[in-house]
């Protein structure tokens, strides 16, 4: 109940300093629409980077280890041999006993989904036209799971029955076919399977676009010679960035080879981490030059103040009552100027997204607003006001009510 | 309650305790006022009125002896405490006015009631609107104080220490700024206030004048009580 003495006070304090309110409230503003509309923006673009990079891989892939020549001949002890090993020839491998280790993917806990593919390259052949391919053998519920497939059907029907495939866009065209059309995939100079088109998918990427075939694993297994096996087994993470730390584990727990994205990706995941770290930076530092406004502009008006607060402490207002006047202070001066920066960094964002387009004429990537950063900031920009008041505020409560009236 | 409102005994004030430029500015000040009182408080500059009226006012602290309030030592209190019996029983006016120039006259008044509850009440709003009334001020009750005359400030500045029906009005120098007509309208309002409310004053001033129209002057010299 007496806390609407200092909410009553600190208004028309605000009140009455008008321009240097004005000031400080415009001056929090823009360090608000700076941090909001770069947050936002190097959220909306690494979601974007990470969305295309992972709509179309695993975030985990467990592989057989890759075959190594081994020499037979060890070296004498004190003596040195020169030798010239040649790399062997990776043929199509497959994980042992795979589905437990599907089982004991789905067991571990921050896994979400779990599939197999069995995949290798081939020919896609119809009359004189022949492609290279990727020909991955899928189970289409598991793998949809990972990869959206049905959401990037563009024609026909998203199944994998047998004897059917699910072909990209570009390869269609390169091959001169559509749905319902048939061809052949041959993966060497005898095994070859006849399929019939059940539908074109569109992965976002030209050349997966050009290159993916998709089957049933039955039909993969016995094109590619691994019958019953299957060459990898994909798994998506609740946490993308844990997906290094995840692999480790898994790979010591089970004995496997797990790669994540993270190692697949290292590059993409470094820049992701420079960008984390600098909008760090110029979060911190913004936050810090508003916080030292607004307590500037407070240790101001308290020495302007001294005897209004000096009559006020003759008027019986203890020294809580004083410190919650310039904390309250801080904290409408935070909120008002944070209000005011996350409406300007939403039209800051609007003419983002409106303005700047990519070379097709689209948004370069989505950007927004979410509801998650509108309602932080500010309450963050309201908790630094306080913070920084807590220095003004306490030299208000110290005042010496008999010198300051004296004054 | 029977006894003095306020009974001082050997109060003595430092200035400097403990440094080389250490002065003491009152020498042991024997004082009694009973309730309903209407004292003068006279004296040359530097004589130490305005420290023996802070700290009968709770806003400074004396360096030695005995001090009561309402026959309650006050000595000992803590910082809250004395805000909050400063609250309770005095009512102050200052020389330079001292309205809060963000409220108006009305807000003024019942600045202290604010203070003490967080909120206004319309009773509350009555009874400013009625003390603004008596001193001649229904008419500027929504004005701010850079509208009103210095007289007119003072007499909120009045309205503002009887808001709370505070026993005791301690007034430094309350005509010290204004001009001779004003400072007659200002100290009859008091006056006034003491017949009908029973309110005791003390009032520091330089203005024989005016000490002459008390019922009771207490002369200061050189920190300490020459008459009275």
């Amino acid at each position: 109940m007496k806390a609407r003495f200092a909410l009553t006070v600190a208004l028309r304090f605000l009140r009455e300093g008008r321009f240097q309110t004005l000031l400080i409230v415009v001056g929090v503003a823009a360090g608000v629409a700076v941090v909001t509309y770069i947050s936002a923006l190097i959220e909306g673009l690494q979601g974007n980077t990470i969305r295309r990079t992972l709509g179309t891989q695993a975030h985990l892939v467990v592989q057989p280890p890759e075959q190594r020549s081994t020499p037979s001949l060890p070296p004498a002890a004190g003596s040195t041999m020169l030798r010239d090993v040649q790399a062997r020839a990776q043929r199509p491998r497959t994980v042992d006993n795979w589905r437990a280790v599907e089982q004991a993917l789905a067991g571990t806990p921050g896994v979400t989904a779990v599939t197999s593919v069995v995949s290798g390259s081939a020919l896609a052949v119809r009359g004189e036209a022949s492609r290279s391919v990727a020909l991955v053998g899928i189970d289409l519920d598991g793998y949809d799971r990972i990869v959206s497939l049905r959401g990037s059907l563009a024609q026909g029907v998203a199944r994998v029955a047998p004897g059917e495939a699910l072909i990209g866009v570009q390869l269609a065209l390169d091959l001169g076919v559509g749905v319902g059309d048939r061809f052949v995939v041959r993966t060497g100079a005898e095994a070859a399977d006849t399929f019939q088109i059940a539908g074109l998918v569109d992965l976002g990427n030209r050349e997966l676009n050009r290159r993916s075939v998709f089957v049933t694993h039955t039909a993969a297994q016995s094109l590619l010679g691994v019958p019953g096996g299957v060459t990898q087994v994909w798994a998506t993470v609740a946490d993308l960035f844990g997906a290094d730390r995840l692999a480790q584990r898994i790979s010591r727990q089970l004995g496997l080879q797990v790669e994540s994205w993270m190692e697949s990706n290292a590059q993409l995941l470094s820049a992701l981490n420079a960008q984390s770290v600098s909008t760090r930076l110029i979060r911190t530092f913004t936050a810090l030059v508003v916080m030292l406004g607004i307590a500037s502009v407070l240790v101001v008006s308290v020495v302007q103040k001294r005897k209004e607060i000096g009559i006020l402490r003759a008027m019986g207002a203890t020294r809580a009552q004083m410190t919650q006047v310039f904390l309250v202070q801080g904290a409408l001066v935070g909120l008002a100027g944070s209000l005011l920066g996350v409406v300007l960094a939403a039209v800051l964002l609007w003419g983002f997204s409106t303005f700047v387009r990519g070379s097709d004429g689209l948004p370069l990537f989505s950007v927004g607003l979410g509801w998650d950063l509108a309602w932080k900031v500010p309450l963050a920009a309201t908790l630094a006001g306080v913070l920084a008041a807590v220095a003004p505020a306490r030299r208000a409560a110290r005042l010496d009510p008999a010198q300051a009236i004296r004054l | 309650m029977a006894g003095p409102l306020i009974e001082l005994r050997a109060v003595r004030k430092s200035y400097g305790v403990g440094t080389a430029i250490e002065a003491e500015v009152l020498h042991g000040i024997d004082l009694r006022i009973a309730r309903g009182e209407f004292v003068a408080l006279i004296g040359p500059s530097g004589s130490g009125k305005s420290t023996l009226l802070n700290i009968i006012g709770l806003l400074e602290p004396m360096t030695a002896g005995d001090y009561r309030l309402l026959g309650r030592p006050v000595g000992s209190l803590s910082d809250a405490e004395l805000t909050q019996r400063r609250g309770d029983t005095l009512g102050f006016v200052f020389q330079f006015h001292h309205l809060l120039p963000a409220f108006t006259a009305l807000e003024n008044v019942l600045m202290p009631s604010l203070i003490a509850q967080g909120a206004i009440g319309d009773a509350d709003r009555a009874r400013g609107l009625a003390l603004l009334d008596k001193v001649g001020l229904a008419a500027a009750a929504h004005k701010r104080p850079n509208q009103l005359s210095g007289g007119m400030q003072q007499r909120v500045a009045i309205a503002r220490a009887l808001s709370h029906g505070c026993p005791l009005v301690l007034a430094d120098e309350p005509t010290g700024n204004l001009d001779t007509h004003s400072a007659d309208e200002v100290f009859a309002l008091m006056r006034r206030f003491h017949a009908e409310e029973g309110t005791a004053f003390l009032i520091v001033t330089h203005d024989p004048r005016l000490a002459a129209r008390c019922d009771r002057v207490v002369e200061l010299v050189d920190g300490r009580v020459a008459r009275g």
